[in-house]
């Protein structure tokens, strides 16, 4: 059964197009994670979900019921914003029972909403506080709460933790993952940050223009990107492309400059390459460096130009081929500037996208 | 110069930079600043001839509306008040004669106070509401209707001075209290709009939106989340408002009549009478009566009011 369902919606501010015709059907107790640069249409589209914008086309179903034309409260949702937006004059405890008070519940049952939902979210301390005395933290925690006192099916988060700096974040971003499991709600989050996106999503939907690129679970959408444009998005570092051509002689092999690629252990998605101009994809974590590579299929000796440390790993910029080539590495095994070393990786586990519409062959 | 006498002493004594050299001759601490500069001279020079010269026309009118009519007739404009004396102030207040009433301002005082209050009341909650419909509920023709009440502040009154008599007679309100009160609220309503619908569109839109996914409606994120961010502006408004209908003239004198005259016209009445002595100890202080209440308004909100205006006004 699903939870959410969005049905064709288009939204158009004037002659621009933000949302185009999409669809996305969201199941009951999914974590589904709206991922994209900015301007993207991710915001937009879980404003629409809400109820704070109107579709210009199209239909949203919530829980089985065709809420398009209903107002946000009674959609059945729980939203949180990216800069809190706690009500300044009211107390904490003001700021969760706002809601329930506005819904006219008695008040025996708004104290004991609001009593569980701190205490979920361990604010209880704080509920007599206003919202200028309370950390950056502790406000995005108040605000999970006043959607969470909500009692409702359905979480909207619009960029929960980018207000926030990055130690809390990671804390924060835990503790969603708790609630999630612990509530069991829909939860439909809209984020930038492609860390959150792979550790808290069931699938991911990359957007781009208006548009969902490809909606999968985090894994196949890291090692099987649909186009250039989600295989770029995704991974940090990002990934390595090399412009080339597709040349078939007794299997395909990838062609570009001095490089030649043997790919008869490429999966490819559709049949007859050959002749094409294509982008190969390979990111900075499927190259082995140093010990190991000679058995990896594809070696090459190459060039050290900078060398990144990232505390649990390096990153070795070097150069394949004429295009820069990041690959990852441990730390205690890091070569100097200037060294040539050998690197090796796996065609299999390489993406290929087509030059000029950049999908995924 | 002490300054970096104490500095030199500190880095001497100071155990960490005793055997540092360049203590005494280099920069060290805090920049040294001179009080007495050729640049504090000007800047407050400058500030103190300013402030004279705009307290003297107040000084000459306290000291004038104490003095006794002899004494002015010394022509020692400057000179404080020899025997001080309270009689032209009570004159001004209760007895000066404008026409055929001898009751002085008291009367203009309470019509002033019964035009002001009303209309600077339903200015203030109209042109609240309007303003944020306008910043927050985006309806159909919003644009231009803001529009059109921009365009109403740039209109000069003495184009709607006779429109609004016919108006007013039409409607049986010409000459009364409230139909004075009507034409303050209608001509306050462009620039409060504006005002109001600046501060309420710096008011982050998400708490907006998380109040109406709260349940909360029209009226109830106007009452309970925006009114009570708002109380800078709302001075701001009060400021203006009362200080621009009392200290009205036109409309008073046009829209009222003897008995529903304002302070500021009734305070004219008093001055420009061309019978008899002219009383300038009572003129001065009836002046200084009509220009009482914008003044004690602004000592009590000032504070508030700066900080609306910085809030309000200019971002936005």
């Amino acid at each position: 059964m699903s939870s959410v369902i969005v049905r064709d919606v288009s939204l158009s501010f004037g002659a621009v197009e933000v949302l185009k015709s999409l669809n996305l059907e969201i199941g009951k107790g999914e974590f589904l994670v709206l991922l994209g640069p900015s301007g993207c249409g991710k915001s937009t589209l879980l404003n629409c979900i809400a109820g704070l914008l109107d579709v210009t086309a199209g239909q949203i179903h919530i829980n089985g019921k065709n809420v398009t034309w209903e107002e946000p409260k009674d959609r059945g949702i729980g939203m949180v914003f990216q800069s809190y937006a706690l009500y300044p004059q009211m107390s904490v405890a003001g700021n969760l029972s706002f809601g329930l008070k506005n819904a006219r519940l008695p008040k025996a049952e708004i104290a004991e909403r609001v009593a569980r939902a701190a205490s979920i979210l361990q604010i209880e301390p704080l509920l007599a506080r206003r919202p200028a005395e309370l950390s950056g933290g502790q406000r995005q925690r108040v605000a999970i709460g006043r959607a969470l006192v909500r009692d409702v099916e359905v979480f909207l988060f619009d960029e929960p933790l980018s207000n926030l700096d990055a130690k809390l974040r990671g804390e924060l971003r835990v503790e969603i993952k708790r609630l999630h499991q612990k509530l069991g709600n829909t939860m439909v989050y809209v984020t930038h940050d492609q860390i959150e996106a792979m550790t808290l999503a069931d699938r991911i939907a990359v957007m781009k223009g208006g548009v969902i690129q490809q909606l999968d679970t985090p894994q196949e959408i890291y090692s099987r990107p649909v186009n250039r444009f989600v295989a770029g998005f995704i991974g940090s570092p990002g990934m390595n492309f090399f412009e080339g051509s597709i040349e078939t002689n007794s299997a395909p092999v990838f062609k570009s400059g001095d490089i030649s690629v043997d790919l008869s252990r490429y999966d490819f998605a559709g049949p007859g390459p050959e002749g094409r101009q294509v982008e190969l994809g390979l990111r900075p974590e499927h190259v082995v460096l140093g010990h190991g590579a000679d058995e990896m299929p594809v070696t090459a000796e190459v060039e050290v130009e900078i060398i990144e440390p990232m505390g649990s790993d390096t990153l070795v910029w070097t150069r394949y081929g004429g295009e820069s080539l990041t690959v990852r590495a441990e730390t205690d095994k890091v070569p100097r500037p200037g060294e040539r070393v050998l690197v090796g990786f796996d065609p299999g586990r390489a993406s290929i996208f087509d030059a000029t519409h950049g999908e995924r062959l | 110069m002490a300054d970096i006498r104490t500095a030199a002493t500190a880095a001497e004594t100071d155990p960490t930079t005793a055997g540092w050299n360049g203590a005494r001759s280099e920069p060290y601490g805090p920049r040294p600043r001179r009080i007495v500069s050729r640049r504090n001279i000007v800047v407050y020079g400058t500030l103190f001839v300013v402030a004279v010269y705009y307290l003297l026309p107040l000084y000459v009118m306290v000291v004038t509306s104490l003095k006794g009519m002899p004494e002015i007739r010394f022509g020692n404009i400057f000179a404080p008040p020899v025997e001080i004396t309270f009689e032209p102030w009570v004159k001004a207040w209760a007895e000066a004669c404008t026409g055929l009433n001898c009751d002085g301002l008291s009367r203009g005082f309470w019509n002033s106070v019964r035009i002001t209050v009303p209309s600077v009341i339903a200015s203030i909650a109209i042109a609240s509401i309007n303003g944020y419909a306008l910043a927050n509920w985006r309806f159909k023709g919003a644009d231009t209707f803001f529009t059109i009440l921009i365009i109403g502040a740039f209109i000069p009154y003495q184009v709607m001075l006779y429109p609004i008599v016919i108006l007013l007679r039409e409607m049986g309100l010409y000459g009364s209290i409230w139909g004075l009160v009507m034409v303050h609220s209608i001509f306050g309503m462009p620039i409060l709009t504006l005002l109001f619908r600046n501060y309420f569109s710096s008011i982050p839109v998400e708490l907006f939106k998380a109040a109406r996914v709260d349940g909360a409606g029209f009226w109830g994120i106007y009452f309970k989340i925006m009114l009570p961010m708002s109380l800078p502006i709302f001075v701001v408004a009060l400021i203006i408002q009362v200080t621009g209908i009392w200290n009205d003239f036109l409309f008073g004198v046009v829209y009222g009549r003897p008995d529903t005259y304002p302070m500021t016209v009734q305070l004219n009445n008093i001055v420009n009478s061309v019978q008899g002595v002219r009383e300038y100890n009572v003129n001065m202080a009836a002046t200084l009566l009509t220009g009482l209440v914008p003044l004690i308004i602004y000592f009590i909100s000032g504070k508030l009011f700066v900080r609306g205006i910085a809030a309000g006004a200019v971002k936005g």
